[in-house]
């Protein structure tokens, strides 16, 4: 049989979309494993251990409970908004994977594989499709009626609006650099002298990496920013009311966004799928490994990030609500906008 | 042959988003709770991104998502929220308005539609334009033509916001 | 191949029933919001009209606009908290302390 290119364009994709989508989804699966695992050393316990292999089949598990268990619908909620939140968390949470290089640029009968669609304003794309996903967050809420629950939506979408900002200005540095809005041309920005070309190193982007970093954390409801969580004041914060695969599907989102910060800090500060010895050693090896190995990289750093996160959420204690304001508006904002005149100004010196 | 598959396509993105944001500005006009109205137009504003893209305005279209859907309409979704808004009642001024209203919102769209359709062959066609792949971007055309010719409209608007940000702490802070 | 016309009906359908909304409803956010939806059928058009001539300056004047709205919703909501905070509703019948 013989298909004619837009056939065979249209055919890669969903096969592509299908893949990235598995993947993605399998990822969130274990990186819950990950963080019941690593927090249970660093408290000094195990962890899960007794599914399957050191619990490897914990996820399994877990996710035949949630499907399992009584879908509690309460009584006096708004029912279409209560059904539609967790839905648009979660489609907002996996969708902006969509636009991620996950490796070098391979080509296959004229389509790119490691990318399921190369857009040309693919960080706005990204910084678009989060800030969507808030409304799942505060429709949530306030659907349930329940005071708890609106107090923790009421706190999501403040701290969310308040650090968009810091986490939007700290990335124009790198686009300032790199010139370009296409994630594809800011991992090419970066390659050439190994890991000293990366934007944190050789592009004197560490302070907005931590900005990043920061925003990004309170972006996604992570702690030391968890408040619109926080169990010790609002039972468990806007997904009160949730049940079941209702729940889940706000938990997955919480992790798919976890992945999706940690691809783009990998990306625009770590110099995406390109390997730390870049043009230092030879490239070596038979074609197909010098197309996975750059996978490894992403991997490999991507996986750094999710363990920093976890890392994090053990360490440190949850901020107070006017701490987080104004750790957001009086120290990160000012410093963002420190680092866009600081960047441009040795750019403009350099040039 | 792939002209046609062009037309089709943008023609099938036409129809779908405009439908789509016809329908969600009716659910809007229909709604009797502010929430849903503002969802409404939530939906609306995202399918206009999809039209703006398909005109060759990606920039427009990132920034319509990102500033209207995402931070505008977020504000209002969280003061329906803070003020804990119910459903609006009818009462009198409305009956006026509606048979006031009705009349005369048909009457600008009939209006405006005759003249467009009318001079609908000098307008042109559009075709699918700046499509979102990895050469092409209007953004360094549009920053090059608002960084230079239009640097004072640039700053002044920034000033307004600063002046909007200030009144709105004046305005909704506690009396004391 | 879609003629610009159809953008610009669609921009007309999209203001109309924004006219309609804000003379109809009842609650200040609702009119708020029409106000908005009305915006954004005007910024349609400038877009339309930017693809015709090949021009970006009407994609410009949507980013003023865009900014400007923003603005405006800022300072708008913040009077609609403070309306709030003073008469404990947000029905436009009831705000009349002005009329004769």
């Amino acid at each position: 049989m013989h298909l004619s290119d837009f056939q065979l364009f249209v055919l890669i994709t969903i096969i592509k979309i299908a893949v990235v989508l598995v993947i993605t989804l399998t990822a969130v699966a274990y990186t819950v494993l990950l963080e019941r695992k690593v927090i249970g050393r660093i408290q000094n316990r195990w962890g899960p251990s007794r599914v399957g292999p050191f619990g490897l089949l914990q996820p399994l598990a877990d996710g035949i409970k949630l499907f399992l268990k009584e879908d509690l619908m309460p009584m006096s909620v708004e029912r279409p908004l209560f059904v539609a939140a967790p839905v648009i968390a979660l489609a907002c949470a996996l969708v902006s994977v969509a636009v991620v290089p996950f490796g070098a640029t391979f080509k296959i009968q004229g389509v790119d594989i490691f990318q399921v669609s190369n857009v040309n304003i693919g960080l706005l794309v990204i910084l678009g499709i989060t800030s969507i996903g808030v409304y799942g967050i505060a429709l949530s809420g306030w659907s349930s009626n329940n005071k708890y629950s609106l107090m923790g939506s009421l706190r999501a979408s403040s701290q969310v609006i308040s650090y968009e900002l810091a986490l939007g200005l700290s990335l124009v540095g790198v686009v300032l650099r790199a010139g370009s809005l296409n994630l594809r041309d800011i991992v090419n920005s970066q390659i050439g002298h190994g890991f000293l070309s990366w934007n944190f190193f050789g592009g004197l982007q560490f302070v907005g990496f931590f900005i990043y970093i920061m925003a990004a954390y309170a972006e996604t409801n992570r702690a030391p920013f968890d408040l619109p969580e926080a169990e010790s004041e609002l039972v468990a914060g806007y997904h009160t009311e949730y049940s079941s695969m209702k729940f889940a599907m706000f938990f997955m989102a919480e992790y798919a966004n976890m992945l999706t910060v940690s691809c783009v800090a990998t990306l625009l500060f770590f110099g995406g799928a390109s390997s730390p010895f870049e043009g230092w050693l030879p490239a070596f090896g038979p074609a197909w490994l010098q197309a996975v190995l750059p996978i490894f990289w992403f991997v490999a750093k991507v996986f750094a990030f999710l363990f920093l996160y976890i890392w994090v959420r053990a360490t440190l204690p949850r901020f107070r609500y006017d701490q987080l304001m104004s750790f957001g508006w009086k120290f990160l904002l000012p410093l963002a906008m420190a680092n866009i005149l600081a960047t441009s100004l040795i750019m403009a010196l350099r040039s | 042959m792939n002209e046609l598959v062009d037309t089709i396509m943008h023609l099938a993105l036409f129809l779908i988003f405009g439908g789509l944001a016809v329908l969600a500005a009716l659910n809007l006009l229909l709604q009797r709770h502010p929430i849903n109205s503002a969802l409404s137009l939530v939906v609306v504003m995202m399918s206009l991104a999809v039209l703006y893209w398909s005109l060759g305005a990606e920039f427009l279209a990132a920034a319509q998502i990102i500033v209207y859907s995402g931070a505008v309409m977020v504000l209002f979704v969280f003061v329906i929220m803070l003020l804990n808004a119910g459903e609006e009642e009818r009462t009198k001024g409305s009956k006026i308005a509606s048979i006031a209203g009705f009349p005369g919102a048909v009457a600008i769209f009939c209006l405006l539609s005759f003249v467009f359709l009318s001079e609908g062959h000098k307008l042109g066609l559009s075709h699918l334009g700046g499509s979102l792949d990895e050469a092409t971007s209007n953004i360094s055309q549009i920053s090059s033509l608002l960084f230079t010719d239009l640097l004072l409209p640039f700053e002044v608007t920034s000033i307004l916001i600063l002046v909007a940000i200030l009144g709105a702490v004046v305005l909704a802070k506690k009396e004391r | 191949m879609v003629p610009i016309s159809y953008y610009l009906v669609l921009a007309a359908i999209l203001f109309s029933l924004g006219i309609a909304a804000y003379l109809v409803k009842r609650n200040v956010i609702t009119i708020f919001i029409s106000i908005e939806l009305m915006l954004n059928a005007v910024n349609l058009t400038f877009i339309a009209f930017a693809h015709q001539w090949n021009k970006l300056n009407g994609q410009i004047f949507v980013f003023f606009v865009m900014v400007v709205a923003a603005a405006e919703a800022a300072v708008g909501l913040a009077i609609i908290i403070a309306l709030f905070r003073s008469r404990q509703t947000l029905n436009v019948d009831q705000v009349n302390l002005l009329k004769g």
